[in-house]
């Protein structure tokens, strides 16, 4: 019989039954809760006068809706009537259930994504489950993360199980060197133009090879959350020592002779070698330039040093028209050089690209230089508030502000614009983020996805420049 | 979830086909928190003559007098008489919240969009399938008669009416079985609570540091 990949053995570890219709029961170690998803949920239970399973499964905090600048005063001054109600909701609720929850202002509040495995609550080997499609984040820690739905996040508060089925298995693999200057960021996005956003529909997709085991913990959690970008509601990275060195001593890490046991279990999470994948994509690492997309999908990416792409070269019609529409909503021409859009806002943010190493990358892009003159805003928000001390006891917020960028609160922000961080029509923004949909960073807004020191690098030419140039001169 | 076996109550007729779950419940009332409360926004653009807003008090809003369940006759429905394909459109699970909350226990058909039909039996209404002409029969009896009510009988898949004419239909059997004993998704999961305890325990000798984790 042939070996298991890490998701099976993740899988079959959390098994509690199989059901007779065929779904699977499956034990949910960790949920993450934010004040979008979990209103109804809470209600829900409320209503079936039900309790929650596990208290101490359960981690919450705020992200979407609160506001990113100066915000001392609390929940009660968030001027957004409907934000303030979400958010004063999952206070409420949080208090009531007993579960931990960072508040608005705690020093530990941010995005969920960020926050959770900042915190230890993210352990390798565990499921983990929030009402948020990017938290297949997680999956850089070798857990099994993806979204849910609101019915699904009170089934889960309720029974602290998960009616499912299993995915296919699927294996990204990169092998070679990276070049300098490109980024995970980069890796992802490439992945998912070959691939395509619906390529790994009905995947768990694995990241595996040289480039994933050479990359830094933080690196495999943007590269994971683009998974669902490429169609996959999981993305997976096999445990390592880096894996474990990044855990090592976190709030809600085991400690002492449970930490021992606990890394002796982990060595395990690993495909074994006859594991077989139901698909396999190989990529070389020297194929991989810093990445722009230029439409309204996150597969619509070339390399920066590229055009963008003409109808007149497809003859699939249903692409042809696709371009078409796109060129139209970003307002862009065929054959245009990359480097030749021009920019109107950068957002350095998200929770694909908001942890201490992505603020250090863009620093270093801006440091001593000024953001160019047709750049109207240019945010940097960092993903939680310890990722923002860290970065301030660096330096690094004198060094944006120094350099023209807004220096912010932590909270998802421009990622999705539901606080007032918004575009406007027909703005260009070079974004850290993860989607590029119309309308997605504000109404008829123009998104351009790129890696942090791209963005930073944009903000200073005004429009992008390949970032390996940018840094020799 | 509401146990479902038999109910009696008034019906109303719906006279219209399509009806989409923006009629059911219009878009401006999906930012809400919570999944009750839905009621008084129920058909809100036929029900009322003035534009709805989230979170405002209706008890002032101008009526339409027109609309079938403002009329003095069929105040306390909890049967709705409606036409073919009802509940199409969005997936929201605020239509049946809507119906719910307003006081309807059943919805009577010859035809339902089949994601609202779903999000029907995981809270805890009953739509039932008819053929036309009987749903003809009943649009027109309820007419002639006021004070119409309807019996449904979950458990011998019936409906009854005042004549004590019976109408047969069809359930899948296990919706049936949980709405029979009042189980949700929730419900069902938790009558395997020993498999979950079972697992819990076994896992809890394996990786302790799994549990008691997240606190203060
Ligand atoms: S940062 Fe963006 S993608 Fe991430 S959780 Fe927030 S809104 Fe979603």
């Amino acid at each position: 019989m042939a070996g298991k990949t890490l998701y099976d053995k993740l899988f079959d570890a959390h098994l509690v039954r199989m059901n007779e219709d065929g779904s699977a029961l499956l034990y949910i170690d960790r949920q993450v809760l934010h004040e979008v998803t979990s209103p109804q949920a809470f209600e829900g239970l409320r209503l079936a006068g039900r309790q929650p399973w596990r208290i101490d499964a359960n981690i919450a905090t705020p992200d979407h809706n609160v506001p990113t600048t100066e915000r001392s005063g609390g929940v009660d001054e968030i001027k957004d009537p409907v934000s303030k109600i979400q958010v004063k909701t999952l206070d409420s609720n949080c208090d009531d259930f007993g579960i931990l929850e960072f508040k608005m202002n705690d020093h530990r509040q941010g995005i969920v994504h960020v926050m959770a495995p900042e915190q230890g609550a993210i352990l390798p080997g565990v499921t983990a489950v929030c009402g948020d499609s990017h938290t297949a984040t997680l999956g850089a820690l070798g857990a099994l993360a993806h979204g849910i739905g609101t019915s699904e996040v009170e089934h889960v508060l309720a029974t602290q199980c998960l009616i499912t089925k299993k995915m296919k298995n699927m294996l990204v693999r990169v092998d070679g060197q990276l070049g300098a200057g490109v980024t995970p960021k980069d890796v992802i996005l490439h992945v998912i133009g070959v691939i395509g956003t619906a390529g790994g529909t009905g995947y768990a997709i694995e990241f595996g090879g040289e480039v994933f085991r050479n990359m830094s913990m933080e690196g495999r959690m943007t590269v994971c959350n683009m998974a669902i970008e490429a169609g996959a509601r999981v993305g997976l990275v096999a445990v390592d020592q880096t894996t474990i060195d990044y855990v090592n001593g976190r709030p809600f890490a085991p400690k002492g002779a449970q930490w021992d046991a606990a890394v002796a279990a982990w060595q395990d999470l690993v495909s074994d070698d006859d594991a077989e994948f139901d698909s396999v994509i190989e990529i070389r690492a020297e194929e991989i330039e810093p990445q722009v997309t230029w439409g309204t999908s996150p597969e619509m990416v070339v390399g920066v040093s590229e055009t963008v792409p003409n109808p007149a070269n497809e003859d699939d019609q249903v692409k042809v028209d696709g371009i078409n529409r796109a060129l139209k909503y970003m307002g862009l021409q065929a054959d245009q050089k990359i480097t030749d859009i021009k920019l109107d806002r950068v957002f350095i943010g998200s929770c694909t690209n908001s942890r201490i190493e992505d603020l250090r990358e863009a620093a270093a892009v801006v440091k001593g230089k000024k953001v160019a003159d047709n750049i109207i805003q240019a945010l940097v928000v960092p993903g939680s508030g310890l990722v923002k001390a860290q970065a301030e006891q660096e330096g690094l917020d004198k060094i944006f502000v120094e350099a023209g960028l807004e220096w912010r609160e932590p909270g998802c922000s421009m990622c999705l614009a539901m606080n007032p961080d918004k575009l406007g029509p027909g703005e260009h923004c070079a974004s850290t983020s993860n989607r590029n949909f119309e309308g997605r960073q504000g109404f008829g807004g123009r998104t351009h996805l790129v890696s942090p020191a791209m963005a930073a690098a944009a903000a200073i030419a005004g429009h992008f420049v390949d970032v390996r140039e940018f840094v020799k001169h | 979830m509401k146990k479902f076996n038999q109910h009696t109550g008034i019906a109303a007729p719906l006279d219209r086909a399509n009806v989409d779950t923006d009629m059911i419940i219009p878009k401006q009332f999906l930012k809400s928190i919570k999944r009750s409360g839905f009621g008084k926004n129920l058909f809100d653009e036929l029900r009322y003559l003035d534009e709805g807003q989230p979170d405002q008090d209706c008890s002032g809003r101008p009526l339409n007098p027109d609309f079938v369940l403002n009329q003095p006759r069929y105040q306390g429905t909890s049967v709705l008489l409606a036409r073919e394909n009802f509940g199409c459109g969005s997936s929201r699970e605020h239509a049946p919240w809507a119906l719910d909350d307003f006081g309807i226990r059943s919805v009577i058909a010859p035809s339902f969009a089949e994601i609202f039909y779903n999000n029907c039996f995981k809270n805890g209404l009953l739509p039932i399938v008819l053929d036309e002409a009987q749903v003809d029969q009943l649009f027109e009896e309820v007419a002639a008669s006021e004070g119409y009510q309807l019996t449904i009988d979950l458990e011998r898949q019936l409906v009854v009416t005042p004549t004590d004419t019976e109408m047969a239909f069809d359930i899948d059997g296990f919706r049936k079985h949980c709405l029979l004993n009042g189980l949700d998704d929730i419900g069902l999961t938790l009558q395997h609570a020993d498999d979950i305890k079972a697992y819990e325990q076994r896992r809890r000798a394996e990786a302790p540091w799994l549990f008691d984790a997240i606190h203060e």
